[in-house]
């Protein structure tokens, strides 16, 4: 496919605010985990919880859309210039030339959870939400998307991608449709999920968290780690020279189902296989011009074991693959995003992360998972992300001219 | 924009009391209900036990999508699907929440990976036993439109054909003091890029869509999915071009060719 432009891109996570602190959190191994702190009655458990948004209240124009994710959405959106970014795409295409594709798993869902225990009895003596939570926005999957929509004044397309842990993932394979067919020439793409009870309490009941820190592909994995974060990344038709920036483009994406169970993998790795084979045939690269693979490696027992023995029946032993969720926790809507802009900071840097947190390899995991840091160039940088109901995605991200 | 073209090659609807496209378009065009209508969609994709126990979200939208397939002559694992819902499943966010409120440590898990917003598209997937791609978007009242356009921006990218599929429950407990939807609604369409059926074109522009005021958006005009239904209403009347509400101030405008 012809190769999108990356014009900017950012994250926001349980390391910090932008890429400033992410690349340094994963530079020096400093992880964002902390013992689970997050609810009325937090389960034990290591979170990767993102500091400051209690004090980060929406400006007053945008109160309406206000809770947790709103809140993330637009501290992230503050970071590594995407602001002046969208700015230069708006004057160059017009605002209705620029679509808004943006994922998600749960949404503002904590603001309903929070109407259900914050219930009171109405004027009739019904229960109903207290005042402040009786904003229909926030209670419907679209609440991230409209908040964006009015935060950032595009008026292209406006579509909430919701494919639980691939949905920011799948925006980029959005918009690159959306460019190719015509309907816009630049897109803001990204995701945001918060910590909630849904998914603390429900990955739970599935038996997949961890009372400690992840430990991806470690012999002795136990669970996952949840966390939150927001990221962004604004992309153009790859026609203009934007003079300044890294040059950075999406080269390809595949996207594949697994047909297998809702909530857990393919056993032998299917759905993985053939959205990466389809990623990288978009792209027109071959699997040893990878140099380095951010694996959906969410450290629990079978998709690690899983995703591992798709990317050795794909890739050389030479390939450097790693999940980063050892720092961050799995931010699940979030996760596709996030792990895109290590993926690209991989590219801009040369720094490729390892492993957090993980000291004894599987032996049933290839030569390809690496647990040490990195530091080299390279050419192609791919993300993987996988979602429930066996929803998967990969993207290939490459630098203009090489 | 230049327009975004298709061909319908096949329908699949189903509301409160109109089970079916025939039915739809029956009612459409004459004004008469089916005598008999199901209460409740029985999708033949499933198993007899998970038919039991499957929320009507992914009910609704594996009985139309199903039939969809069927008049299109397409076989379901071959394609792409994007499944466009306002709310999913309105009924498992009212219990995930009640629950969570409750006894957060009882949350079935098995309603609660129901809860995702693609439960919908997993199990048509793994029904249909569909390893394509496969999308779940929410674009509030502005969904089923641009649903379209990403299913008509697939046809224009590569795919050959795609099934797009609309639906929302009705509201219900708590959740419904604020979000309003009435009912059980699902349309799907299977759309090619070259073949039989009528043909489409689609653009966006700015301006409002009208609500719609046909019989089928009369009929079924309370669900949260009802901005879809003036294209099924030009679909059974043989109506030349309708405009579809794509997000504030925005509409797709959809030209259709019957000939």
């Amino acid at each position: 496919m012809p190769a999108i432009a990356i014009r900017a891109f950012s994250a926001t996570t349980a390391l910090g605010r932008g890429l400033a602190a992410q690349a340094e959190a994963l530079a020096h191994r400093r992880g964002g985990l902390r013992r689970n702190d997050f609810g009325a009655d937090p389960l034990p458990t290591w979170i990767g919880r993102v500091d400051g948004l209690e004090d980060a209240a929406l400006p007053p124009s945008l109160g309406q859309w206000e809770c947790r994710n709103n809140r993330l959405a637009w501290l992230a959106l503050q970071q590594d210039g995407l602001a002046d970014a969208l700015a230069v795409q708006i004057a160059r295409h017009g605002a209705d030339r620029i679509a808004l594709v943006i994922g998600t798993s749960t949404s503002s869902i904590g603001a309903s959870e929070e109407g259900y225990a914050r219930a009171e009895p109405a004027a009739d003596g019904t229960m109903a939400f207290p005042e402040d939570l009786r904003r229909p926005i926030v209670h419907t999957p679209h609440s991230l998307g409209d908040f964006l929509h009015n935060a950032t004044g595009l008026r292209g397309p406006c579509i909430t991608v919701a494919t639980a842990c691939s949905s920011s993932a799948k925006v980029f394979a959005q918009a690159a449709r959306l460019i190719h067919a015509g309907v816009v020439d630049a897109a803001l793409v990204g995701g945001v999920d918060t910590l909630c009870g849904s998914v603390l309490f429900g990955f739970n009941a599935l038996g997949l968290v961890s009372s400690e820190p992840c430990r991806p592909f470690d012999a002795d994995r136990d669970g996952l780690s949840l966390g939150e974060a927001g990221g962004f990344a604004v992309l153009e038709r790859d026609e203009a020279d934007d003079a300044g920036d890294a040059g950075l483009q999406l080269r390809g994406y595949g996207e594949s189902s697994d047909a297998h169970h809702m909530s857990a993998p393919h056993p032998e790795g299917l759905g993985a296989s053939l959205a990466m084979r389809d990623a990288l045939a978009r792209a027109g690269a071959q699997p040893d011009e990878v140099g380095y693979l951010n694996l959906h490696g969410t450290s629990t027992p079978a998709n690690d074991a899983i995703e591992a023995r798709a990317v050795s029946a794909l890739f050389p032993a030479s390939l450097h693959a790693s999940s980063t969720k050892g720092w961050t926790g799995h931010t699940l809507g979030a996760a596709g995003i996030v792990e895109s802009v290590f993926a690209l900071l991989a590219l801009r840097d040369g720094l490729l992360p390892g492993i957090l947190n993980s000291s004894s390899p599987d032996p049933d995991c290839g030569p390809q998972i690496r647990f040490d840091n990195a530091r080299r160039d390279i050419g192609l940088a791919m993300n993987n992300s996988f979602g429930f109901g066996g929803n998967n995605c990969s993207l290939v991200f490459g630098r203009a001219g090489a | 924009m230049s327009p975004l073209h298709a061909h319908i090659a096949g329908i699949g609807f189903w509301s409160d009391g109109l089970p079916d496209w025939t039915g739809a378009t029956v009612y459409a065009t004459t004004g008469a209900l089916p005598e008999a209508a199901a209460a409740r969609p029985a999708p033949q994709l499933l198993a007899p036990n998970e038919r039991r126990r499957a929320p009507p979200s992914v009910l609704v939208a594996l009985e139309v999508a199903l039939a969809a397939c069927r008049e299109a002559g397409i076989e379901p694992a071959q394609l792409p699907s994007v499944f466009a819902s306002t709310h999913g499943d309105i009924g498992i966010t009212d219990y995930m929440c009640t629950t969570l409120a409750q006894a957060p440590r009882e949350l079935s898990p098995t309603r609660f990976h129901n809860s995702v917003h693609n439960a919908a598209a997993g199990y048509w997937t793994i029904g249909a036993g569909c390893t394509r791609t496969a999308t779940a978007i929410s674009a509030h009242r502005g969904s089923f439109a641009q649903g379209l356009v990403e299913a008509l921006a697939q046809l224009a990218c590569d795919a050959e054909a795609v099934l797009l599929v609309g639906y929302d429950t009705a509201s219900t407990g708590l959740l419904g003091t604020v979000t309003h939807s009435r009912g059980l609604l699902g349309g799907a369409l299977v759309l090619t890029r070259a073949g039989h059926g009528p043909r489409l074109a689609a653009r966006l522009e700015d301006g409002e869509a009208l609500p719609g005021t046909g019989p089928l958006a009369l009929h079924a005009g309370g669900n949260a999915m009802a901005p879809m239904l003036p294209l099924f209403d030009a679909l059974a009347t043989g109506a030349p071009a309708v405009a579809l509400h794509a997000g504030p101030g925005r509409r797709l405008c959809v030209d259709l060719g019957h000939g």
